[in-house]
């Protein structure tokens, strides 16, 4: 018991840190793409998906490869940062958030996309008909009316940002209070066999995971059952 | 006066064809739009509201709308799934158009929901629905009013009731309404023309009664009964697949043949 008091949180607090400007940036970011993507009919949207959804499928360290060759500061990317508003993009928590955002990108497109397609097309028409623009039909009629999706987009990209290993590992190493973040800081616990500790890392991890998606699943079922899809 | 001028390519149930109508309406008028599915009806109605492409040339009262977004179509569409705002009440569905509390008012009175005003629209019957449906459409105060099959998720004694409700508002707006039905009897209580369509054309437009009602062709039939009351002989004949009471001159017989045209509805 006395451990639990003595182990550092900050992995933690960074965890969080990390998955809330993560999910906040994406949430802005993503809304207008995510709902071009559900009303066009380009015939690039394929690509555009395909491209959207390679995250889910790419191994973390590829990724986390890609990720460090483009951000390092020989890179141009990351020599304009560096030269101009002297921002590291690798092994700091700038870059971190930059590398969250593209591996957690599907899971914020995604649901708000199927939310937005699933939407009545008459009810966006009407809107339009009543005079309002694209954007107040977005923010008035068809956000509010996608909650389940907008809900499953927020959380399950707060948590999947928390979950991060692979890409966070190779992109921002483990500098402690700046990189580590919690997933990291269970894998150099068992690295150095402290047990112990690792346990209670990996404990608080598993029940805060299932704590979000426990919420996430009452939420949709308390929905549908006002909705009166299920009795 | 609107005059409109459509052409479309379309995939109707009989393969490709193209919506082609060319036609005025005087302002006032209620037109129905009859026909067959997969005729263009429901297409015309979105070419109009702007909601679908075509070569248009649309003029309402003097100004061009071929050019013109949805938004700035001086429009009011009643969807046939009514399409209402589902996370606003009653009244935020019509004030979410336009801010004119007392047009609102106004509406939900003469459609007899002002009790229903809090009330979220999940929560309506279909019949509360499509008159929520057609205030929303109104609180623009439309030219223009587009309304595809109303009236086709309700039952008789609801179709009944509102198309009283539809003819006040119609008046007291001074709109053009444009309808899509199915219904005869729709059409026949509301519209002051009606337009057949088949296959992307317009192949009949008139008043209900002159493209609705026709008289059929004239058959001979053979007198099956005859019944003499004071003042009439009723003789029952058989007449293309049914029976049929007509009345008839008093020295008819059984057994006679006899020539019997019908009127009604040939759609």
């Amino acid at each position: 018991m006395t451990e639990l008091f003595s182990i550092s949180f900050s992995p933690f607090i960074l965890s969080f840190k990390l998955a809330g400007f993560t999910t906040l940036i994406l949430f802005i970011a993503v809304l207008p793409f995510a709902w071009w993507l559900s009303q066009t009919k380009s015939r690039f949207k394929p690509i555009l998906e395909a491209l959207t959804a390679l995250p889910i499928v790419l191994p973390p360290s590829v990724l986390g490869f890609y990720l460090l060759v483009l951000l390092s500061p020989d890179s141009a990317l990351g020599s304009f940062f560096e030269d101009m508003f002297d921002l590291k993009l690798v092994f700091s928590f700038a870059g971190l958030v930059v590398a969250s955002c593209l591996y957690s990108f599907p899971f914020m497109v995604q649901p708000l996309q199927n939310g937005f397609e699933g939407l009545n097309k008459h009810m966006l028409e009407a809107s339009y008909l009543a005079g309002k623009s694209t954007a107040k039909t977005l923010f008035s009629v068809a956000l509010p009316n996608i909650k389940p999706s907008l809900m499953t987009a927020l959380i399950i990209t707060f948590a999947h940002t928390v979950g991060e290993f692979g890409v966070v590992l190779m992109v921002g190493g483990s500098i402690p209070g700046e990189t580590k973040v919690a997933s990291v800081a269970v894998y150099e616990m068992v690295e150095t066999m402290e047990y112990g500790v690792a346990h209670l890392y990996a404990a608080v991890m598993l029940l805060m995971s299932f704590t979000v998606l426990l919420g996430v699943y009452l939420f949709h079922y308390r929905n549908k059952k006002s909705l009166g899809i299920i009795s | 006066m609107i005059a409109v001028k459509i052409e479309k390519a379309l995939h109707g149930v009989h393969g490709s064809m193209r919506l082609t109508v060319d036609k005025e309406i005087k302002k006032g008028d209620f037109v129905a739009i009859m026909g067959e599915s997969g005729a263009g009806k429901t297409t015309l109605l979105r070419v109009l509201a702007g909601l679908e492409d075509a070569q248009e040339e649309i003029v309402v009262e003097g100004r061009s709308w071929s050019a013109l977004p949805p938004q700035k179509r001086e429009i009011g569409f009643v969807f046939q799934d009514y399409a209402l705002f589902e996370n606003m009440s009653v009244e935020e569905n019509l004030l979410f158009v336009n801010k004119e509390r007392e047009l609102c008012n106004r509406l939900l009175d003469i459609t007899q929901l002002s009790t229903l005003r809090e009330h979220n629209v999940t929560m309506l019957s279909g019949g509360q629905k499509q008159r929520v449906a057609l205030c929303r459409a109104l609180m623009k105060r439309p030219r223009v009013l587009l309304m595809d099959e109303p009236f086709s998720a309700l039952d008789t004694s609801m179709k009944e009731r509102l198309y009283g409700e539809i003819k006040q508002l119609h008046q007291a707006f001074g709109m053009t309404t444009i309808m899509v039905s199915h219904d005869v009897n729709t059409t026949f209580s509301l519209a002051s023309r009606v337009w057949i369509l088949h296959e992307g054309r317009i192949i009949s437009d008139g008043t209900p009664q002159e493209v609705l009602l026709q008289k059929s062709p004239t058959y001979n039939t053979k007198v099956l009964r005859i019944h003499k009351s004071d003042t009439h002989t009723v003789a029952t004949v058989y007449f293309s697949g049914t029976l049929l009471e007509v009345e008839v001159d008093a020295d008819i017989k059984v057994g006679e043949m006899i020539e019997v045209s019908v009127k009604g509805v040939m759609v």
